[in-house]
C-alpha cells in the first residue's frame, strides 16, 4: 500500500461541474427517497417487530476472535455488494445517455449525505424486511458499511469507463465484441486498478461505521449484534478499560491482517491490468500474492470455472454488441428527452409536496429552521477541527513528505491510523470529558478529529512527497528563507492536496458528529448541541419526521459548503497552481 | 506474382465500401459548427490498395473511422456491399497506428478476441490465432503480454488480429508512423509480402497516411486529402509494377507530383485566394521560431534552394513534421514554395545572416505584415486604451472559425511569435497581452500588407 497516492474519496465532488439548480434538485430527490424509505416501514409494520437481537452481548475474552471475524465478515459482504453496485450503476451511467443526467448528480450528492444517516432512515426497512430474525439488523450494518464505500467506488470505476483509452474502445467495437465481452475484456480491467484502490481506501474508512453500525439504537430498543464494535461498548458501558484495550489490540491487529493477507496482495496483482500510458510510480510487491502464484491453486480454480465462463459467454449472446445505433432520429431523441425530464421533474415536485406535508402533520414545518439553527452548532466544530487540524498537520504533513527517509518510516504508522477506526477511542475521550468537567459541546471536536484529522495529514504528506525534487534542490539552492520558500514552492504544491484532505476531513467530521455528539461512559450520557445530536436522538426515540428533517438538512449543509467553499478553492488550485 | 493475389488483380471490381457525400463536423463552443470532411465520396473495390494521403488535419482518419462505422457522418452515407452501416462495419478489420492491443490478453488471448466475439469454438479459434501468429512472424510469443514487446512486435499482433478475421476490408490508420524507420521499412515490405500471397483472403486494404512514399509505395490509387475542411484534392492512380523500388525515376517523379499537390495552395479552395488574408482564413502554421531558423539555416546551406521531399529523406522526417515549417516560412515571406521546390527569399537570406537584434526587428516585420493572426494582434492592441487586452478577446474572435483546441494553439504561436519579434509581451497570471514600443512604429504595414516584405528570389 502506498501513502503516496492521495486519498481520493471526495475528487469527484470537487471536479463535479453540475449546476447550483441540479444541485437543488437532486438533493430534494434524495429527501423525497428517504421519505418513502421511512414511509414504506412504516406502513409495513405500525409496531415494529419484537426484537430480535440481544442489547448488549457478553464482554467475555474468549468471544472476542469468533466478534472479530463476524465483523469481518460484515466488511468483506459490504465490499462484495458495493463491488456489484459499482458495476452496474457505474455502466449505466456511462453507457446510457438518459440515466447519465439522472446517476451522475444522484451519486455527487449520496456521497454528500452522511453515512450514518443512511443508516438512520433505512434501518426500520431492514427491520421489518427480515421480521423475527437477526438478519433484518446484520443488513442494516451490512448496509451502513456499503454506504460508506460504494459511492467512491462507483465514481472511481464510472471515470475509467469515460476516460477509457480512445483506440481501445475503437478496437473493442471494430473486433464486435459482445455487451458482456466488452465488459470483461475491456471495461473491468481498465477499471480494476481504480476500483482497487479506491476500495481499499473506503474500506480502511468502513471500519469506523461498522463499529458505530453493530449497536444500533431505534426506537426505544437497542440491538447488538455479536462483533468487535458491540463488544467496545459493552465493555464501555461495564466501564471495563482493559477490555477495550483488549479490543483495540486486536482490531489493530485485523487492520494490519486484512492489508498484509488481502489489499497488498490485491493491489500487485491488479498491476497487471495497467495501460501503458499510466507508467507506475512504484513497483507494488506482495509476498502473499507470490505464494499464491507459485501453488497450483490459482489454476486449478481457473480451470473449474472456465464452463462457466464459457456458458455465460453463449448465454449474454443475446444482449447483443457493445454498440451504439448511429442513426439517431434528432426529432425522436429530443422529444424522448423532455418527456423523460419532464417525468423525472413532476415525479420530484409531486414527492417534494407529499414529504413536506408529511413533516407538516408529523413534527410541524418549523422544524427544518429548528434543525438549520442546529447545524451551525455543527458546522461551528467541523470549521474549527479544519482550521486546528490544518494548522498542526500540514507543517507536519510537509515535514514527512519532503523527507524520504521518514516518509518510509511513517508509512506503516499511517497506514494503520488510516485504517483504524477512531470511535474506538470514544470511551477514553468520554471519560476523559467526565473526569475534566469539559462540555461535550467542546470536547465534541476532540472526537471528531480522532478520525477526520488523519485525512489533512495524508493528503498533504502526498502532496508534498511529490513537488519534484529538482524544484527542492532549486529553492535551497537560492538560499531562500522559510517565508519565501512556503509562498512561492512549498504552499502552492499542497494547496490541492490540502483541498483535498479538508474535503475529506470536513465530510468525515460531518459524518462522525452523529456519533460524537451523543456519548455515554457507564451510566453517564454527555450530550451536544448540534444536528448530528438531533439525528442520533430522533432515530432512538424513532421520531421518523425528525430523522427525515434532521438527515435532509445536514446533506444541504453538506452539499452547500463542498460547492460555496472547496469547489470554489479547487477550481482556483487547478487554474493557478496544477503543476503541469 | 500469382494470379489470384491481391496485388495481381486488375480492371474494374466490385464495389466493397461505398462512401456516399460523406460530410463531417462537429460542434464549436460558440455553437457554430466545425467542418472536418466536405462532401467527401470514395469506392473501395475489390482487389485495390487506396491510400489516404493527407497533412494532419485533412480528417483522413475521420474518414476511415466513418468507414469502419465507429462514427456516424453528419450528412452522406456509407455502406457496405449495399448495406447502410448504422455500427461497427462487419466486413472490416483495423490495425490502429498506437496498436490498441489489450495490455492484460497475452498475445493469444488478443489474436483471439475477435473470433470470440464471433463466437467460433474454442479449438478453432486456437488454431485459427495460432497460424495467424505464425504467419505474421510472432510464434514464440504466444503467452507474452504486449507491454513485453517492442513496438513493431506490438504491431505485428495488431496485423495478427486484424488478419485472423479473414477481414474483406483491412482498414489501416498509419500503421507504420509509431515505429522507428527501419522496423517500420521491414514490416512493411512484410505486409507487402502478406498481400502478394496467392489466395490471400482479404480482397482490399485501406490505409491512411501522412507519408508520401509509403503511399506510392503500398497503393494502387492514392487520394490526396486537402485540409480546412478535408476533401477530396486529387486522386492519382499509382501504375508502378511491384515490387517498386524507391530509386526508380517513375517512384521519384510520382513523390514528387503528390508533394506538388500536397503543399499547392492553387489546389486549395478558391475562396482561400480571394479572401483577403485574415486570421479566420490562413491559421499560423503550428511552427517555432526555432525551428524556422532551423529550416533556414539548412536551405541557406544548400546554397538557398533545395528539394523538399529530399530534404524530408535527409532529416528522416514525415511532410507531417516538414510541413508547417514550410507553410510558416513561406507565409512570412522566408522561403518561395513552387512546387516541390524550396527557394530562399532576399528577406530569408537577411534574416539569416542578421545579428539576433537585427534579425528581431527583420522578423517582427514579416510576423506584423504577413502572419494574419500576429497582425490582428497588433492592431487590436495598438486600438486599445494603454495597449493591452486580456487573452480572452482574441479567444472570443477566433472561435468562430476554430475548435476549443485549435484556438490555443493559435494564440500560442501567435504569442511565441510576437514574443520573439518584441511586438508584444503576454503576462501568463493576468492573461493579458501588452504592446511594446517596437510595434508601434511597425502599425503601417499593416494597410501596406504584402509589399512590406520582397518576395523575390534569390
Amino acid at each position: 500500500m502506498s501513502m503516496l497516492r492521495p486519498f481520493v474519496a471526495h475528487d469527484a465532488t470537487l471536479r463535479s461541474r453540475t449546476r447550483w439548480w441540479a444541485d437543488a434538485i437532486v438533493l430534494a430527490a434524495v429527501a423525497v427517497l428517504f421519505w418513502l424509505l421511512v414511509r414504506v416501514s412504516h406502513e409495513v409494520s405500525a409496531p415494529l417487530p419484537p426484537r430480535t437481537a440481544a442489547s448488549m452481548v457478553s464482554t467475555d475474552p474468549a468471544n472476542l476472535p469468533y466478534y472479530a471475524l463476524r465483523s469481518l465478515a460484515r466488511m468483506f459482504a459490504a465490499l462484495a455488494v458495493s463491488t456489484l453496485f459499482a458495476f452496474v450503476y457505474a455502466t449505466a451511467a456511462a453507457r446510457l445517455r438518459r440515466a447519465e443526467k439522472v446517476l451522475l448528480p444522484l451519486l455527487d450528492v449520496l456521497q454528500s449525505v452522511p453515512v450514518l444517516a443512511f443508516l438512520s432512515v433505512t434501518l426500520t426497512v431492514w427491520l421489518t424486511l427480515f421480521p423475527g430474525s437477526v438478519l433484518g439488523v446484520e443488513c442494516a450494518a451490512v448496509f451502513a458499511i456499503f454506504t460508506s464505500q460504494a459511492w467512491n467506488m462507483t465514481f472511481a470505476f464510472h471515470q475509467s469507463l469515460v476516460t477509457q483509452p480512445r483506440e481501445l474502445d475503437e478496437a473493442a467495437r471494430v473486433l464486435r465484441l459482445t455487451r458482456w465481452q466488452r465488459f470483461w475484456k475491456l471495461d473491468v480491467p481498465s477499471g480494476t486498478i481504480p476500483l482497487v484502490w479506491n476500495g481499499m481506501m473506503s474500506f480502511g474508512g468502513g471500519w469506523f461505521f461498522l463499529v458505530a453500525s453493530e449497536v444500533i439504537s431505534v426506537n426505544n430498543n437497542t440491538y447488538a449484534l455479536p462483533g468487535i464494535g458491540s463488544y467496545v461498548a459493552a465493555a464501555a458501558e461495564q466501564e471495563q478499560v482493559g477490555r477495550i484495550l483488549l479490543a483495540i489490540g486486536v482490531m489493530i491487529i485485523m487492520v494490519i491482517g486484512v492489508n498484509v493477507l488481502f489489499w497488498r496482495p490485491l493491489t500487485a496483482w491488479a498491476e497487471r491490468f495497467r495501460t501503458e500510458d499510466t507508467a507506475a510510480t512504484e513497483v507494488q510487491r506482495s509476498l502473499t500474492l507470490n505464494l499464491l502464484r507459485r501453488s497450483a491453486l490459482p489454476a486449478l480454480v481457473g480451470r473449474g470455472l472456465r464452463p462457466i465462463g464459457r456458458l455465460l459467454d453463449t448465454v449474454t449472446r443475446p444482449l447483443g454488441m457493445a454498440e451504439q445505433p448511429l442513426q439517431v432520429n434528432p426529432t425522436r431523441r429530443r422529444v424522448g428527452d423532455i418527456v423523460f425530464g419532464a417525468v423525472v421533474i413532476a415525479a420530484i415536485g409531486v414527492g417534494v409536496w407529499q414529504m413536506l406535508a408529511y413533516v407538516s402533520r408529523g413534527a410541524g414545518l418549523g422544524e427544518f429552521a429548528n434543525a438549520f439553527v442546529l447545524g451551525l452548532a455543527t458546522m461551528a466544530r467541523v470549521v474549527v477541527l479544519v482550521v486546528i487540524g490544518s494548522v498542526v498537520w500540514v507543517p507536519i504533513g510537509v515535514w514527512i513528505g519532503t523527507n524520504p527517509k521518514i516518509t518510509r518510516y511513517a508509512q506503516p504508522v499511517v497506514q494503520v491510523l488510516a485504517s483504524f477506526p477512531a470511535n474506538f477511542l470514544f470511551p477514553f475521550a468520554t471519560l476523559l470529558l467526565i473526569k475534566t468537567g469539559v462540555s461535550l459541546d467542546i470536547g465534541g471536536i476532540i472526537l471528531m478529529s480522532l478520525g477526520a484529522q488523519w485525512y489533512i495529514l495524508f493528503n498533504v504528506i502526498a502532496g508534498a512527497s511529490a513537488i519534484p525534487s529538482d524544484l527542492r534542490e532549486v529553492a535551497a539552492h537560492l538560499r531562500m528563507g522559510r517565508w519565501l520558500r512556503w509562498r512561492t514552492l512549498i504552499g502552492l504544491a499542497i494547496f490541492s492536496a490540502w483541498i483535498t484532505g479538508g474535503i475529506t476531513a470536513a465530510g468525515g467530521a460531518w459524518n462522525a458528529s452523529i456519533v460524537a455528539e451523543v456519548v455515554s461512559y457507564g451510566n453517564t450520557t454527555l450530550t451536544a448541541t448540534g444536528l448530528g445530536a438531533y439525528i442520533a436522538q430522533s432515530t432512538a426515540e424513532g421520531n421518523f419526521v425528525r430523522t427525515l428533517v434532521g438527515v435532509t438538512v445536514m446533506t444541504i449543509y453538506v452539499v452547500g459548503i463542498n460547492r460555496l467553499f472547496w469547489r470554489r478553492l479547487h477550481r482556483l488550485a487547478e487554474s493557478r497552481y496544477s503543476q503541469t | 506474382m500469382a494470379t489470384h493475389s491481391l496485388l495481381a488483380r486488375t480492371g474494374p471490381q466490385s464495389a466493397l465500401i461505398d462512401v456516399d457525400h460523406v460530410s463531417m463536423s462537429f460542434a464549436s463552443a460558440h455553437g457554430t459548427t466545425l467542418p472536418v470532411l466536405d462532401d467527401v465520396s470514395l469506392t473501395l473495390h475489390e482487389g485495390e490498395i487506396v491510400a489516404l494521403l493527407g497533412k494532419s488535419g485533412s480528417g483522413k482518419s475521420t474518414l476511415l473511422r466513418t468507414i469502419a462505422g465507429l462514427i456516424a457522418p453528419t450528412s452522406g452515407q456509407v455502406h457496405y456491399r449495399g448495406t447502410r452501416l448504422n455500427g461497427a462495419n462487419p466486413g472490416v478489420a483495423m490495425v490502429f497506428q498506437s496498436f490498441a492491443l489489450m495490455p492484460w490478453l497475452t498475445v493469444q488471448d488478443n489474436v483471439e478476441l475477435g473470433l470470440r466475439a464471433r463466437g467460433v469454438s474454442a479449438e478453432e479459434r486456437r488454431e485459427a490465432a495460432l497460424a495467424a501468429i505464425d504467419l505474421i512472424g510472432l510464434d514464440g510469443f504466444e503467452t507474452a503480454y504486449p507491454k513485453e514487446l517492442s513496438g513493431g512486435m506490438r504491431q505485428r499482433v495488431g496485423f495478427a488480429r486484424a488478419l485472423v478475421l479473414q477481414p474483406d476490408a483491412l482498414l489501416m490508420d498509419e500503421p507504420f508512423s509509431a515505429l522507428d524507420v527501419l522496423t517500420a521499412e521491414n514490416l512493411r515490405n512484410e505486409l507487402m509480402t502478406l498481400l502478394a500471397q496467392p489466395d490471400f483472403p482479404t480482397k482490399s486494404v485501406c490505409i491512411v497516411t501522412h507519408n508520401i512514399e509509403e503511399a506510392v509505395l503500398l497503393a494502387d490509387r492514392v487520394l490526396v486529402l486537402g485540409s480546412n475542411p478535408g476533401r477530396i484534392k486529387a486522386e492519382v492512380g499509382v501504375r508502378i509494377p511491384r515490387p517498386r523500388d524507391r530509386r526508380s525515376p517513375t517512384f521519384e517523379a510520382m513523390v514528387d507530383q503528390l508533394y506538388g499537390i500536397l503543399t499547392d495552395r492553387a489546389g486549395q479552395s478558391t475562396a482561400d485566394k480571394v479572401a483577403t488574408p485574415g486570421p479566420l482564413t490562413h491559421p499560423l502554421p503550428a511552427a517555432s521560431v526555432g525551428g524556422l531558423a532551423g529550416l533556414i539555416e539548412i536551405v541557406h546551406a544548400h546554397n538557398g534552394q533545395t528539394d523538399l521531399p529530399d530534404l524530408a529523406d535527409e532529416l528522416s522526417f514525415d511532410v507531417d513534421d516538414l510541413l508547417p515549417l514550410v507553410d510558416a516560412a513561406q507565409m512570412l515571406g522566408l522561403l518561395d514554395i513552387d512546387g516541390a521546390q524550396a527557394f530562399l527569399t532576399d528577406v530569408g537570406t537577411e534574416w539569416y545572416t542578421a545579428d539576433i537584434q537585427g534579425s528581431k526587428e527583420i522578423f517582427a516585420r514579416l510576423a506584423v505584415g504577413r502572419a494574419p493572426l500576429v497582425g490582428t494582434v497588433v492592431t487590436a492592441l495598438e486600438h486599445s486604451e494603454g495597449g493591452s487586452l486580456l487573452d480572452d478577446f482574441f479567444r472570443d474572435l477566433l472561435r468562430v472559425g476554430y475548435n476549443a483546441e485549435d484556438i490555443e494553439k493559435q494564440l500560442d504561436i501567435a504569442i511565441d511569435w510576437g514574443r520573439y519579434g518584441e511586438l508584444f509581451d503576454y503576462d501568463a497570471d493576468s492573461g493579458e497581452l501588452i504592446l511594446s514600443e517596437v510595434a508601434a512604429g511597425l502599425v503601417p504595414l499593416l494597410c501596406a500588407g504584402d509589399e512590406a516584405a520582397p518576395t523575390d528570389r534569390t
